[in-house]
């Protein structure tokens, strides 16, 4: 699904925020990407969803290659993905179901077919009763909810959750996260950032951590390395 | 189309004050530029006025034959230079005389001025050089004994014509560069205060064309209703300069006139294109 193939990013004034990073993540696997603020969990998002190229090295995301894709091209890749945000980014002036059926519209799915599919989506996240609210009526978990709806109107195969739990409180926190579970559960692969360690702990998901732009842990690695050596033939 | 349209209709109901200045500021700026175009339209119509005056006059030898001066005007006539040709007779040119010079007030006899042929040229064919050369092809014929064409008065009205033609050049490219970049800056706002929305677009996966639609038509609109009240404005500027200065100067016709205000929608439409184009690059 993901494969980050010795990948650096270097901004010319910040300087290096990753540093030959690799990894991959499988079809329907969940997860985490853990580290203190700045160690490059956004900068690996980013180049995930496209956002930004890396100076060295190549990411691929579901087929499509950081090093030949063209700039046409990252629409028609952010259509098969979900991306979700700590602040939300809802539209403001509008109301929950519209700004789910506005990623919709943008996309161009036929006028008829969308009523029908925001409807589903707000029930799956659990705010069917909340369709006509603003944003300024929801609680941040709810809004949370919102943006997830959002992020899964083309029924993606990857969700990107970027500190989704950040602005959250525990009791919506639990929920967010029990809602990213359902969502992997369904198929969909999730890979999460987060400094919640709390809660990377209490889950039984991948954690990959970075420090200072590097993969310093990735407990799948360890995982394989714990394995016991095949018998000698 | 219609996902377009309700996107500039919330735009403009998101932001109405700036949507208001946005059009005052594109009305302001093509005022500035009409105002500047009626000043130039109307130092043009007052030198093609002069211009009209230029001609050349062929003096005619005493006893020419008539048949082959008729035969000559024929000639002339044809020539591509050329608009008209008359013939004024002894008693024509004093007749004038008498009406313009007050020395020949007492002048009764008509022998003393000599007949001649009055050639006037087309629009575009009135430089010195090519009254030189049309002058030089009269002088040609044998019964034509003296040709003039006020030489200096020529290349004179020649210089000041191509002086004031450069200085519109420069003037009308700075006016219509001011515009542009005002425009620009104004529309840059729009794009700016709807940054957010852009952002959300694009991580949905909408097409940098789907993005860049709205704030297209957004600006063609805004460019149209500011040349629209620009054309008002120069029009009450217009009205306003004729009634105090007891003058009849010229007004754009319809089609400069509509021309105007379709080039306020291109202007907004470009500047549109450019800031969103820009703000696309930078995200």
């Amino acid at each position: 699904m993901i494969r980050f193939s010795h990948v650096t990013k270097e901004y010319p004034r910040s300087g290096v925020a990753l540093n030959n990073a690799s990894f991959t993540v499988a079809k329907g696997e969940f997860a985490f990407l853990t580290g203190p603020s700045g160690a490059g969990k956004s900068t690996i998002l980013k180049l995930v969803y496209m956002e930004e190229r890396p100076t060295s090295g190549e990411v691929r995301v579901g087929g499509i290659r950081s090093s030949d894709v063209k700039r046409r091209e990252i629409p028609k890749l952010r259509r098969r993905l979900g991306i979700v945000f700590q602040d939300f980014r809802l539209l403001e002036d509008r109301t929950a179901e519209q700004n789910i059926a506005f990623a919709l519209e943008v996309t161009g799915t036929a006028r008829d077919a969308i009523p029908a599919k925001v409807g589903r989506l707000l029930t799956q996240v659990g705010l069917a009763s909340k369709g006509t609210s603003f944003p300024r009526e929801l609680s941040g978990g709810e809004q949370q909810r919102v943006a997830i709806a959002r992020a899964l109107v083309n029924d993606p195969v990857l969700l990107i959750a970027d500190e989704p739990t950040g602005n959250l409180d525990e009791r919506a926190t639990r929920g967010i996260f029990q809602l990213l579970r359902d969502i992997n559960a369904s198929g969909t692969a999730v890979l999460m950032a987060s400094h919640n360690l709390e809660l990377v702990r209490r889950s039984e998901y991948r954690v990959i951590e970075v420090t200072r732009g590097q993969i310093v842990f990735d407990s799948a690695e360890r995982a394989a390395a714990e394995q016991p050596a095949p018998p000698a033939v | 189309m219609r996902l377009t349209l309700r996107e500039v209709s919330l735009g403009l109901k998101r932001a109405p004050l700036l949507s208001v200045l946005s059009v005052l500021t594109i009305a302001f700026s093509l005022f500035a530029f009409g105002l500047f175009g009626l000043v130039a339209l109307n130092v043009s119509e007052a030198l093609k006025h002069v211009e009209e005056r230029v001609e050349i006059r062929a003096f005619l030898a005493d006893g020419a034959p008539i048949e082959a001066v008729s035969a000559a005007v024929g000639d002339i006539a044809a020539f591509p230079e050329v608009a008209h040709v008359d013939i004024i007779t002894p008693e024509q040119a004093l007749a004038r005389a008498r009406k313009e010079m007050g020395e020949f007030q007492d002048v009764f006899d008509a022998a003393v001025l000599p007949a001649s042929l009055e050639i006037r040229l087309k629009p575009g064919y009135r430089d010195p050089a090519t009254v030189r050369e049309v002058a030089e092809r009269v002088k040609t014929y044998s019964f034509v004994d003296d040709v003039r064409y006020c030489e200096e008065w020529v290349q004179k009205l020649y210089n000041i014509r191509t002086i004031a033609g450069a200085t519109g050049l420069v003037l009308g490219i700075a006016f219509a560069g001011v515009a542009i970049i005002i425009i620009g800056s104004t529309i840059r706002m729009t794009v700016l205060a709807r940054a957010r929305e852009i952002s959300i677009m694009r991580l949905v996966g909408a097409t940098d064309a789907f993005v860049r639609r709205p704030f297209l038509v957004d600006g063609f609109a805004k460019g149209v209703v500011g040349g629209l009240l620009a054309l008002a404005l120069a029009w009450v500027a217009y009205r306003l300069v004729d009634q105090t200065l007891g003058i009849s100067s010229a007004f754009f016709k319809t089609g400069s006139a509509a021309v105007g205000v379709l080039a306020g929608g291109v202007i907004g439409l470009l500047g549109s294109a450019m800031s969103v184009g820009r703000h696309l690059r930078d995200v």
